[in-house]
């Protein structure tokens, strides 16, 4: 059987789904346990099964507080996250057919960056953040992302005709331009204001230190609908795959439901960029791992890219938080560029194996 | 007459500046196999295309049962329209079982789950097909003539009721054309309607009772072959000598062309 087969049989492919599933749930359990507090591992069960309201144990405070209010608001803050990444990456790869495309593409990481830079550079989100309002960096950041995609649209768009039947050529150019002047502007407002140079660099490196429930609280309507949109239309996913043609002669309305996939994609990296920061190569490396596993299928692909991309971050936060001593942290983005990098390597060296020609 | 299944008026159709079809009539009734003939560039494909209402006409129309193709949605349209493209990238990572069901999204519900008599349908296509034996495999990695099969599969797949073929045995070797048009005939025979787009002259005269030339965007000739398969309208149309003799088993005209014979040699 060839490389980029995998499993076939929908009984394999549910059987991948229920691993990545209970993989996940594991790893919440375990990321809870590690950090530089020491907790063992019954501590850490009884601590979470409290929390879970299914035992009325006795749990030390402090050590409930480390475990349930520190560790697993940011555990399942990071799965989320990487989940609504993965399942981005995975839209915007389906409905601009390339491989290689992802939030960056289309330019709304960059729209979600330059948001949060404004808010930085302008005091904004200082002030608020002094205020006990940390609602605002996030909320500049999915504004930013959005107001990126709508962007893209217009300026594909420039030459006239309906939203419905852009090119991906042409939309892929429109982000490559967007993104481009989106960095340049950010870094015009980091040497405007050297103060917030540091905020700004940690910012878009991606972190979820001391993030927690009251930034789930924040973006998980957005979450929500972005993941409802996309698993609801997944199957549409399939018919673009095989070309607006094609697509259109199996009944599929390939210009609005392009727009309506796009919409979703941008509303979940925009979420999930406004609570971490721009995390890369999450919304590559999990669709890329789970089309080799699983196939194309996007009915499995979505939910299977979700799962196995919350859990990526998950243990990306982990090594993030965990590898340095004395308690400092890398940014989490760092971590999985690190991760990410070599896996493409090891990606492109299969590919010219195989030989050209029969993936574009 | 009765009133035809699919029908176009003064359809004209383009990319752009140019304008491939002008003022296209034709009727097509229930029931019929009809070949659609013509040289390269003549718009068979364009035609093929407009008519299952995936080119938007200029001027002009097309109706189906009588209603405008564009006041239907795309889901009502596929499921009374099947299409087989000619030439169709297949993506990677889909299996052939998985790309002959995606022609049973039109009939699919809310969430584009495939019920009992979907998965049933994508069987039986594959099996008329003789594409069972390639149910498992990566689609991507099909020869051309498997890829014609497995689209065929799709398209049965997605409906009966009409059909349009644009070159569907172009890339099939010899035994498995005479396969494939025994397949469209008996489905023809069935109740199936079928318009198919062919470069093959005698492939067409020996299967289809309607024969249909398209040059330059406009229909030339429609009719049955005994009136317009003639050597002096071959000519006409492809510029080229040409014979015609009947076929040694069934008597049906049949083009033969004629070595070194340039097109200036006609008169």
């Amino acid at each position: 059987m060839a490389a980029g087969a995998g499993t076939n049989n929908a009984r394999g492919r549910l059987a991948w789904l229920a691993l990545t599933a209970a993989l996940s749930l594991a790893s919440a359990v375990v990321a809870c346990g590690l950090g530089s507090f020491p907790s063992t591992p019954a501590q850490t069960l009884r601590a979470l099964l409290r929390a879970a309201g299914l035992s009325g144990a006795a749990v030390d405070p402090s050590l409930y507080a480390v475990v349930v209010d520190i560790r697993l608001a940011r555990v399942a803050l990071a799965w989320c996250a990487g989940a609504a990444l993965s399942v981005a990456g995975c839209v915007f790869q389906g409905v601009l057919r390339n491989p290689l495309a992802d939030a960056f593409t289309l330019g709304v990481s960059g729209g979600a960056a330059f948001g949060a830079s404004l808010a930085i550079v302008s005091g904004l989100a200082g002030q608020a953040a002094l205020a006990g309002n940390t609602a605002l960096l996030p909320a500049c950041a999915l504004a930013g992302a959005m107001g990126a995609l709508l962007l893209v649209l217009g300026l594909a768009r420039a030459g006239g005709g309906p939203f419905s039947g852009l090119s991906r050529e042409t939309l892929v150019l429109a982000g490559i331009v967007v993104s481009t002047f989106l960095a340049a502007l950010i870094s015009l407002l980091k040497s405007l204001d050297e103060e917030s140079v540091a905020s700004i660099v940690f910012w878009i490196m991606g972190s979820f230190q001391g993030r927690g429930f009251e930034h789930l609280r924040l973006v998980w309507p957005y979450l929500l609908l972005g993941f409802g949109l996309a698993f609801w239309r997944a199957r549409e996913l399939d018919l673009l795959a095989l070309g607006e043609t094609q697509a259109r002669m199996l009944g599929l309305d390939a210009g609005r439901s392009r727009l309506w996939l796009l919409f979703a994609a941008s509303l979940l990296s925009g979420a999930a960029v406004a609570v971490s920061g721009v995390i890369g190569f999450v919304g590559l490396v999990a669709p890329h791992v789970l089309r080799l596993a699983i196939g194309a299928g996007h009915r499995m692909l979505l939910p299977a890219s979700a799962l196995f991309g919350g859990l990526l971050v998950v243990w990306s936060d982990v090594a993030a938080r965990t590898v340095l001593p004395g308690g400092a942290e890398l940014p989490v983005g760092v971590v999985t560029a690190l991760i990410g990098g070599p896996f493409f390597c090891l990606l492109l060296a299969r590919r010219s194996l195989r030989g050209p020609g029969r993936d574009r | 007459m009765s009133a035809p299944l699919l029908e176009a008026r003064g359809l004209s159709c383009g990319y752009g500046p140019r304008e491939v079809l002008r003022g296209v009539d034709l009727r097509l009734g229930r029931g019929e196999l009809a070949a659609l003939l013509g040289p390269n560039g003549a718009g068979k494909t364009t035609l093929l295309n407009a008519l299952a209402g995936l080119l938007p006409p200029r001027a002009g129309y097309v109706a189906l049962d009588g209603r405008d193709l564009r006041a239907l949605s795309g889901r009502e349209r596929a499921r009374r329209i099947a299409c087989v493209p000619q030439r169709a990238e297949a993506p990677a990572g889909f299996s052939v079982r998985d790309l002959v069901r995606l022609g049973r999204y039109a009939r699919t519900g809310f969430f584009g789950a495939y019920g009992p008599e979907d998965l049933e349908a994508a069987e039986a296509a594959m099996a008329e097909t003789g594409c069972l034996p390639l149910a498992e495999r990566q689609a991507a990695e099909l020869s051309g003539g498997e890829r014609q099969r497995v689209l065929l599969a799709r398209a049965l797949c997605q409906g009966r009721e009409l059909l349009l073929l644009d070159e569907p045995t172009s890339a099939l070797d010899l035994a498995r054309r005479v396969e494939a048009m025994d397949l469209l005939a008996r489905l023809n025979r069935a109740g199936s309607t079928a318009l198919l787009a062919l470069h093959d002259l005698n492939l067409a005269a020996l299967y289809c009772p309607r024969l249909i030339f398209l040059k330059a965007g406009r229909i030339v000739l429609d009719g049955p072959a005994e009136e317009v398969f003639t050597e002096q309208n071959l000519r006409d149309i492809y510029g080229a000598d040409i014979r015609i003799a009947p076929h040694p088993v069934t008597g049906a005209r049949q083009a033969h062309l004629v070595p070194g014979a340039a097109s200036a040699a006609l008169g």
